[in-house]
């Protein structure tokens, strides 16, 4: 019998009976939905989540200082200066599977002034021009800073933009003044709106400025022994007693301090920016860099790294990791509801063909074999397989479409989960149909026929 | 010769018990002949029938159908038999219900080995209604026709494959004399146009019209095993 004319007569068979098709294939169009649905608002998270982290920068890698450790208490990422310009140079130099890297100093807490508004900016980061590329980040009007303005320390800089609408009531602040710990900055850039980090933090509350000005006229200098702190409160044991006031040496003055700009001999660096040169090469990239700033750090094999080294991948994966244990886990409750639907239709199969021994035996009766039985069972409760799943891949968009409209949440159609549906529902037919249809066509033709 | 038996057995095997049901059946058949299964029920006819239409095995003997041996082949082969060699009309019809009298007469196309288009076989469907008088007809359901007419269509479906010989179990069993006249004379025009005719019945006025009558009686046959029938 040819396949269509068996499609024929499945379809035929089960329009006899239309509301106990619907019925039966009721649960296979539940778990089909499931699947779709959940498919769908599974693979629509982890794209933003992805998307987020793109934006970010996808083969972003951080280097930031380690933490130091006094009297086996870790002080935290950060509580050592083990990083330097020098450092950032020499892993543009020696990493060949870096692309870009830039050292970032960091200048929290500073108050802005601009006019009269004043506000604080989450991040002022002081960087280099390649900065922008490596975040991803585009300059949405003026200009990005040169390599030479860093050399020269020039105050200019970039801001968001947050800074744009809270100090400078949304109008273009380009060539304007911006003023952060009493230092003059021209604003020579807006950069592009970025939106929401992935963890909800504002990423166009920021200014950036070259990382010479930011660290030289800024922040101050950081000097000193490898085991010197950011913080001003923790500092050398005189100042804690009384008698600190006392200096052996007339102090400097703060003027002649920012007139006279000494470059030290060690300046300290909060965080090297880098990429490497494809993100499959992340991985490759970060060993280098570990081998590199050990040995130029001069740490022994037996001791710790005095630096982290994060990428963006990290980031990725974990929260990729997160949805995609949820998505899982409803996939599997989905599958359990498809198997529930594939023993009703093995249900409704062997009832309907006790139903119809008697045609089953007047077909074996003019000609038919026992494989076209077979067949013409197994593709009915295929069709009725594949129907519900067509039902089911409709009504499980339909509730992601809900989803999306009603809750919000980022979903995304997958032709992949469409298919495996097409796929899992046929095999739910051929699975669950197949113990009815090979017990019709074991029927023997007289018996079928008296059957009553 | 046509059919040929010879010492065709069957015996059921109920459990410790064996009931033989056939002891032994001998008989020919030629081409173009019209034969009438007589005997009481229980006295073997119809699972002799059972076995000429190769519905079933006998356990001994041999069955020569057109010269070949159909008796021992393989389930494929008797399926195909079945299809394309014999035609099988029942007691109670068997039309498939709410199926058109069409689509039941073309309904053992489908399990033809050569494939044939639906418009082929839908021409052939409607030829053989149009040559038991049902052509006004083919799109009634069973439901809709009266007994003789559903027999009618039987007899249609039975001949879709031209099978050179047509088998009736009791084909008036369910009708009123009246009816059972129609499906008679419709045997007997098919007889007159070459088809051989083997029914079983235990009506004399119906084994009558036939040219030989053959009497069963406790699994053997009593008459007519060999001889040829006079009128045609």
């Amino acid at each position: 019998m040819s396949m269509i004319g068996t499609i024929i007569v499945a379809l035929k068979a089960l329009r006899r009976n239309p509301m106990r098709a619907m019925l039966t294939t009721l649960g296979i169009v539940i778990g089909i939905a499931a699947v779709i649905a959940m498919m769908e608002i599974g693979s629509g998270s982890s794209n933003s989540i992805r998307k987020s982290i793109e934006k970010m920068g996808a083969n972003c890698i951080m280097v930031m200082p380690g933490a130091f450790r006094m009297g086996g208490v870790s002080q935290g990422s950060g509580s050592t200066m083990s990083l330097t310009p020098e450092d950032c140079e020499a892993v543009l130099r020696e990493c060949v599977n870096v692309g870009k890297a830039v050292p970032v100093v960091n200048a929290r807490g500073k108050q802005a002034v601009a006019g009269n508004l004043n506000y604080s900016p989450n991040n002022i980061i002081g960087t280099g021009p390649d900065f922008l590329s490596i975040r991803n980040w585009e300059i949405g009007e003026g200009r990005a800073f040169s390599d030479r303005e860093v050399d020269e320390r020039s105050r200019v800089c970039l801001v968001g933009a947050t800074i744009v609408r809270e100090l400078f009531n949304g109008q273009s602040p380009i060539d304007c003044e911006l003023r952060i710990q009493n230092v003059t900055f021209k604003v020579i850039g807006v950069l592009k709106s970025k939106g929401a980090n992935m963890m909800g933090g504002d990423e166009d509350d920021v200014v950036i400025a070259p990382w010479t000005t930011v660290r030289l006229r800024v922040t101050g200098l950081k000097y000193g022994s490898a085991t010197s702190t950011t913080s001003k409160a923790a500092t050398t044991p005189s100042e804690l007693y009384p008698g600190s006031g006392v200096a052996l040496y007339p102090e400097e003055k703060d003027n002649l301090r920012t007139d006279t700009l000494l470059i030290p001999r060690f300046i300290q660096i909060d965080q090297i920016v880098l990429t490497a040169t494809a993100p499959e090469r992340v991985d490759a990239a970060i060993g280098e860099l570990t081998a590199l700033l050990r040995e130029r750090h001069k740490l022994k094999p037996e001791d710790a790294d005095d630096f982290w080294i994060r990428n963006s991948a990290e980031f990725m994966t974990t929260i990729t990791n997160t949805s995609k244990v949820m998505t899982n886990l409803l996939l599997c409750v989905a599958l359990i509801s498809l198997v529930v639907g594939g023993v009703g239709i093995m249900n409704i199969m062997l009832v309907s063909v006790t139903e119809r021994t008697r045609e089953i035996g007047l077909r074996m009766a003019v000609g038919a074999r026992s494989t076209d039985i077979l067949r013409q069972f197994l593709i009915e409760s295929i069709t009725l397989c594949l129907v519900g799943g067509a039902i089911g891949i409709m009504l499980g968009h339909g509730a992601a479409l809900l989803v999306e409209s009603q809750l919000g949440w980022p979903i995304e159609s997958s032709p992949g989960a469409v298919a495996a549906a097409v796929i899992v529902s046929a095999g739910v037919g051929i699975v669950f149909g197949f113990y009815p249809a090979w017990k019709a066509s074991r029927l023997d033709p007289i018996d079928a026929l008296h059957y009553e | 010769m046509l059919i040929e038996l010879k010492d065709i057995r069957k015996t059921y095997f109920l459990g410790e018990i064996d009931v033989p049901v056939l002891k032994g059946i001998s008989l020919g058949i030629d081409r173009g002949e019209y034969v009438a299964l007589m005997g009481a029920s229980g006295s073997g006819k119809s699972t002799l029938m059972n076995i000429l239409g190769c519905l079933d095995r006998p356990t001994g003997g041999s069955y020569l159908l057109d010269g070949e041996e159909v008796g021992g082949a393989d389930n494929d082969r008797r399926a195909e038999v079945r299809n394309k060699l014999i035609g099988f009309v029942f007691q109670n019809f068997n039309l498939l219900p709410r199926t058109s009298a069409l689509d039941n007469v073309i309904m053992p196309l489908a399990y033809t080995a050569g494939k044939l288009s639906g418009r082929e076989c839908r021409r052939r469907g409607v030829e053989m209604l149009e040559r038991v008088g049902l052509a006004d007809r083919m799109h009634h359901y069973p439901s809709q026709l009266s007994g003789g007419q559903q027999q009618r269509v039987a007899i249609a479906r039975a001949l879709i494959n031209h099978p050179p010989v047509l088998f009736a179990d009791e084909p008036t069993g369910n009708l009123d004399s009246h009816t059972s006249e129609e499906v008679m004379e419709m045997f007997g025009k098919l007889n007159a146009e070459g088809i051989t005719v083997i029914l079983v019945t235990h009506a004399l006025e119906v084994a009558e019209r036939a040219g030989r009558i053959i009497h069963i009686h406790d699994g053997r046959i009593v008459t007519g095993a060999f001889e040829r029938g006079g009128d045609k």
